[in-house]
């Protein structure tokens, strides 16, 4: 009998909805993913669905299980899936794609609660759990267009040749445009800047994503690298920095709210990746920076709170 | 008299289940989860702590009347400590791979919270007889815990059980679960389903003065029966 619906604002429910943001998403990771089918082959494109299937699957089954509402619906498992699938070789065996799956959506989503009470970013957990597991199957990188060959050709991927500056192997480096073109070795979705690029502008002209935190993430690699002697723009164009930047220093649930938080989860990313490659005994660091940030959120969300219009001072020793 | 010998028997079952020190309890984290790289280690850490602590609880159970309260610390350390380096050499000397396995965490026994737990919560109110039934309880309770995390990070992170090959598993182990974080996981895996086990619903402190006069008490989830 009672029609007259109370409720706090935003009383406009159409504004945006989970599954806009989730869309739009998908949508801006298709350049890269196209550009990695194209690459690395049929069998990309079959890793992809695998991993998009079984994280809806994984998603629909817990919440089944747990007697909660099915969420689906709001695409956020497939936006994981399809992450997912970008941060892994297109060789890798399927079913570890399927405990890959697993691990982002079960364990590191859904065990904390579902959509928007995640710590740690899904994909990017998954793909460490995934590579502290399976170390070999991580790393067996294939050049790109060498698939149809019955035995597609093996290459390091550009972070490992990095360590060949100077040396006579120095011509097995590519050069800048093969890197922004994504013509090396590497992650299915990860090695083409240009396609990311164009995904990650298109977020942020749809006012998806916030560009601060990717900014100031290759901002504080590129500088660092530079003071330290390194080549700035071949180690921002290497790895995982792009898909890492755009897509997953910028999930809604993992990061930082205001903008100067965001900005500090940037450096603090760069800082880290830059430690990592430099110093570490693994190759590439941005999954283990973007992680150790997620961690941190919550510290960086206090310490960087902004102050609310017109509010007092908090009396302090309450 | 069969009273007596019910009340025994549930000081030794109690252990098991419903007081596991590891799962329930929570007391000795740190062998728990540095040993339980295999299940084998997992028998050799339990059986060892199980000796030591029913040598302590029956020595610190007989001597409860002749330690002063104020330096019983101290004196349960020198008892425990003894019982530790018995097994110490006596592993050393029979099971010389066991105990390289086993490292620093057998002569950390000595402050392993579980030994110092019954000897403080237990042996030093109870009769010897009743100390020495907990202490095999708890000893069993403790060894079945890291024989279980043993052989499930065993089994998924090397492809191994006590030393076989597993057939599918041996290829690609997940090597995840014999390092820290994996062990990590599997404890809490465990302990939730023996939560879910032991009681349906975890029990609950109210924090509150009670649902009497709470405008809240009708949407809070606690009932006074929790308390």
């Amino acid at each position: 009998m009672n029609r007259l619906i109370v409720s706090p604002s935003p009383h406009d429910e159409n504004y945006l909805k989970t599954s806009t943001i989730m869309l739009n998403v998908i949508i801006a990771l298709m350049p890269a993913l196209i550009v990695g089918c194209v690459y690395f082959g049929l069998r990309a494109l079959l890793l992809t669905a695998v991993c998009v299937g079984s994280c809806v699957l994984f998603e629909f089954l817990t919440r089944k299980l747990m007697k909660r509402e099915n969420t689906i619906g709001d695409l956020s498992a497939v936006v994981t899936g399809v992450i997912l699938a970008m941060n892994l070789p297109s060789t890798l065996p399927l079913w570890m794609a399927v405990i890959g799956s697993f691990v982002a959506i079960v364990v590191v989503k859904q065990l904390f609660g579902g959509i928007g009470q995640n710590f740690a970013n899904p994909a990017i957990t998954a793909r460490i759990v995934l590579m502290v597991s399976f170390p070999a199957a991580m790393t067996r990188w294939v050049e790109p267009f060498t698939h149809e060959a019955v035995d597609a050709v093996s290459g390091a991927t550009p972070l490992v040749l990095d360590s060949f500056r100077g040396t006579t192997d120095e011509i097995l480096m590519p050069s800048y445009l093969d890197l922004f073109l994504g013509k090396t070795g590497g992650c299915l979705g990860e090695t083409c800047a240009l396609a990311l690029l164009i995904g990650g502008l298109y977020l942020a002209v749809r006012k998806i994503i916030n560009l601060a935190a990717p900014l100031s993430f290759i901002g504080s690699l590129f500088v660092l690298t530079w003071v330290s002697g390194g080549d700035p723009v071949y180690q921002i164009l290497a790895g995982g920095v792009f898909l890492g930047a755009f897509f997953m220093a910028t999930d809604y649930a993992t990061t930082p709210i205001s903008t100067k938080g965001k900005i500090v989860f940037g450096l603090g990313c760069g800082l880290i990746t830059f430690v990592i490659r430099r110093f570490g005994s693994f190759p590439e660091g941005v999954s283990f920076s973007i992680l150790l940030m997620n961690v941190l959120t919550p510290y960086i969300e206090q310490l960087t709170r902004t102050k609310v219009l017109g509010a007092k001072e908090a009396e302090k020793n309450e | 008299m069969a009273d007596k010998k019910n009340s025994l028997f549930g000081e030794l079952t109690k252990g098991i289940i419903k007081e596991n020190p590891t799962l329930v309890m929570l007391l000795g984290m740190c062998p728990t989860l540095a040993v339980t790289t295999q299940a084998m280690n997992g028998i050799g850490m339990g059986l060892a702590t199980t000796f030591v602590l029913l040598g302590s609880n029956i020595v610190i159970s007989a001597l409860r009347k002749v330690i002063p309260d104020k330096v019983r610390i101290p004196a349960f350390i020198v008892i425990i400590a003894s019982f530790v380096t018995l097994i110490g050499f006596l592993l050393e000397g029979f099971v010389p791979s066991l105990y390289d396995s086993l490292g620093i965490y057998l002569t950390l026994i000595t402050v392993n919270c579980i030994i110092f737990g019954r000897a403080e919560m237990f042996a030093s109110k109870n009769n010897v007889i009743a100390s020495a039934f907990d202490a095999i309880g708890m000893g069993i309770g403790f060894t079945l815990a890291l024989f279980l995390m043993g052989s499930i990070r065993e089994i998924i992170g090397a492809g191994q059980w006590m030393g076989m090959d597993i057939p599918v598993m041996h290829s690609n182990p997940m090597l995840l679960f014999i390092m820290p974080a994996g062990g990590f996981f599997t404890l809490g895996c465990i302990i939730a389903a023996v939560n879910k086990l032991k009681n349906k619903k975890p029990p609950q402190e109210l924090s509150c003065g009670g649902c009497e006069g709470c405008p809240m008490a009708e949407k809070c989830g606690t009932k006074e029966s929790d308390k």
